[in-house]
């Protein structure tokens, strides 16, 4: 008998544990059932199904893999890899909020946070009460967020914030906005920013024809005075927020695969069913040559996913392979959900069908967090010694 | 309040089943396998009844090969407190009353206030094991339940009966019930519930070492699939003559 959820060619089975194979199962479940009915409605009116983030904290799927002590579950790596692939076959939109609440809110707060802040935040975010945004990126400094504008000014026991974030994920959901902001010595520190503070507001994108079913916001600070103890204490420059998009590229390069197989399954049910010209279309040679590269790439992906997610677990993951698998993963799915639009033909572009949603939410996963170029360069630079970008 | 729940670990509903090569059963190794829905509504119910009462424990039987451990497991993680399996290999018991006399014999010392159980599997579809089995410890039994009150030393039930009728019935305790799909929303197994499953206990019991007196008076000799007849029948000619020709169709067939 089989136990993985899903396309599993080269026995990935194997490698994973019971639990992990119980969470990867759950999630599947509970995605298909909970989230997928509600998907068309939020898809159309481009919002986030903000009901399932309680039961996503119940679960304990968001940031499952920090420690136990703060709220959070402690499972591996790979599990939460599993997590986001299982979250990202429903939706990137679904995968993006955990993603921004778990690597990119609760990890850098878990780790250079103070211990007041872990005590009052933590628990929270894990189950789901508050949520949380990471902004850094600016209307004119998006790959090179260092040289970002906005700026914290010290004064007395507070600091003043001043600056505009752009295409901040769960901005206007957010009861907790992490903004990257440079101090008086031009040093990027990030401040915790409570919704409702004076002088911040969080102004809904709309327009988008990628990841509809997400929240997207432009943060704007105006003088917007925040007690000094909301700094992060334990980090200085931009390996602060570098680092935490480390763990969410991490995340991304399983979710990716869990959009393609979406897509590859679906194309692989159509290709059998599909008659034309008296056969189904899957006997066809070029559907199959189609069918076969999606497999493939799958399996490629996959192999890659959980090598990066054991290395992670050793503590021996390096920033530089997570960009390798990041570009390399979404760089496939985005292929594959091409291609299966393309086997599903005129269904194809039908909403009922999925894949040109998977095929769409994949170009933002292309570009953010790093754009596939950045992460190509991170590569780039690590095998050549030669900096190309910064 | 002590709380039996039997599970059965069937092919999930959309699992592409093959023939084994005798056809005496289908093909195991590519299938995926599942708790049985109406069992899951029947733990569901288990856990919540405990829940209420605030104490107590609930107990998930499975008969069944290696591979009944993860859906044991599942219940676990779901929150049931511990696990009892009667191991055995292929060719598995499909006798409703040699299983519910399995059971009988495993857990007649548990003494259990409630024994829950879904109102049929997916793959057999029997449903008798509950019953048989309240029967054999000598408890209340009732069938199709799709909502329970629990109150003092005994349960109130209600039944679902034909084209839409409903009937309650109150029972003393012990009793054996067998549970609709659809009763409650079974709850998803939480990662920290996954992860504590391990810790928890599952009693394995030989089938071999009850079975000596229970009769198996049922065997699977043979499966196979439905075969698909369809033939199309054009009727031609007035009104009146088709309708002639359709009821006489009719009324040759039923
Ligand atoms: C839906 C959505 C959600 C997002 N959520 C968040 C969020 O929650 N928080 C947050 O901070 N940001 C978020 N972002 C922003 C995202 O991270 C940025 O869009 C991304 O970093 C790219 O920046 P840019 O769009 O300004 O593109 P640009 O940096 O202007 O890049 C444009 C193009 O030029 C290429 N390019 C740039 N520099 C180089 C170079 N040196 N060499 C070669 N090519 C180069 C890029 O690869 C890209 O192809 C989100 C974006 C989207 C679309």
């Amino acid at each position: 008998m089989s136990q993985f959820m899903g396309t599993d060619y080269f026995d990935l089975e194997s490698l994973l544990s019971e639990d992990e194979l119980a969470i990867q199962n759950m999630v599947y479940d509970f995605v298909r059932k909970e989230f997928m009915p509600l998907i068309h409605e939020h898809h159309q009116n481009e919002t986030f199904p903000v009901g399932i983030v309680q039961k996503l904290g119940e679960l304990g799927l968001l940031g499952a893999n920090l420690p136990q002590e703060y709220g959070s579950a402690g499972v591996t790596d790979v599990a939460y890899g599993l997590i986001m692939h299982e979250l990202e076959r429903g939706d990137s939109g679904l995968r993006s909020f955990a993603s921004v609440q778990g690597s990119l809110v609760m990890y850098p707060i878990w780790r250079y946070g103070s211990k007041e802040q872990k005590e009052k935040w933590l628990p929270k975010l894990a189950s789901g009460e508050a949520i949380g945004c990471f902004g850094l990126t600016e209307p004119d400094y998006g790959s090179n967020p260092s040289g970002m504008i906005a700026r914290a000014r010290r004064q007395g026991d507070s600091y003043i914030l001043n600056g505009t974030k752009m295409w901040i994920t769960n901005g206007t959901l957010a009861d907790l906005s992490l903004v990257w902001a440079k101090d008086e010595n031009d040093i990027v520190r990030g401040f915790l920013v409570e919704k409702g503070t004076p002088g911040f507001t969080a102004q809904k994108m709309t327009g988008k024809l990628s990841l509809r079913v997400s929240d997207t916001a432009e943060l704007i600070l105006g003088d917007c005075r925040i007690p000094a103890e909301n700094v992060l204490p334990g980090i200085e420059g931009m390996k602060g927020p570098l680092s935490c998009l480390t763990q969410a590229r991490y995340g991304i390069s399983w979710g990716v695969i869990g959009a393609a197989m979406a897509c590859y399954e679906i194309a692989l049910q159509y290709a059998k069913d599909r008659v034309q010209f008296d056969k189904p279309i899957g006997a066809y040679q070029l559907t199959q040559k189609k069918l076969v590269e999606m497999v493939t790439e799958i399996t490629k992906a996959q192999l890659m996913a959980i090598q990066l997610g054991r290395l992670k677990e050793k503590g021996k993951m390096r920033h530089q392979q997570v960009s390798m698998a990041k570009m390399s993963n979404v760089a496939m799915a985005r292929d594959v959900a091409r291609t299966a639009r393309e086997i599903l033909g005129a269904n194809g572009i039908m909403e009922d069908y999925h894949v040109m949603r998977h095929m769409m939410n994949l170009e933002t996963v292309y570009t953010y967090e790093g754009t596939h170029e950045i992460n190509t360069l991170v590569v780039g630079s690590d095998i050549t010694g030669l900096d190309a970008f910064q | 309040m002590k709380i039996c729940v039997l599970i059965k670990q069937v092919p999930s509903s959309d699992a592409l089943i093959k023939l084994n090569n005798d056809s005496t059963w289908i093909k195991e190794d590519t299938v995926v396998f599942a708790i049985n829905e109406s069992d899951s509504f029947a733990l569901e119910e288990a856990l919540q009844i405990k829940e209420q009462t605030g104490e107590g424990e609930v107990v998930v039987v499975s008969l069944g090969p290696d591979r009944v451990q993860r859906a044991i497991r599942e219940a676990l993680a779901k929150g049931a407190d511990r696990g009892i399996r009667i191991k055995e290999s292929f060719p598995y018991s499909s006798d409703p009353f040699e299983i519910a006399s399995l059971f009988a014999a495993a857990i007649k010392d548990d003494k259990f206030d409630l024994i829950l159980s879904g109102l049929q599997s997916d793959d057999l579809g029997s449903g008798q094991t509950g019953v048989i089995l309240g029967e054999l410890l000598g408890m209340s039994t009732a069938t199709l339940v799709v909502e329970t009150k629990l109150s003092g030393e005994s349960i109130r039930v209600k039944r679902e009966l034909e084209s839409g009728w409903f009937q309650w019935v109150t029972m003393p305790l012990p009793a054996s019930i067998t549970i609709q799909s659809g009763i409650n929303s079974p709850r998803y197994a939480s990662l920290k519930g996954i992860m504590s499953a391990k810790k928890k206990e599952i009693r394995l019991i030989e089938k071999k070492e009850l079975s000596g007196s229970i009769p198996s008076l049922q065997s699977i000799e043979h499966v196979y699939f439905p075969q698909k007849t369809k033939r199309t029948e054009m009727i031609e000619g007035s009104v009146d003559q088709v309708v002639e020709k359709l009821t006489e169709i009719i009324q040759r067939n039923y």
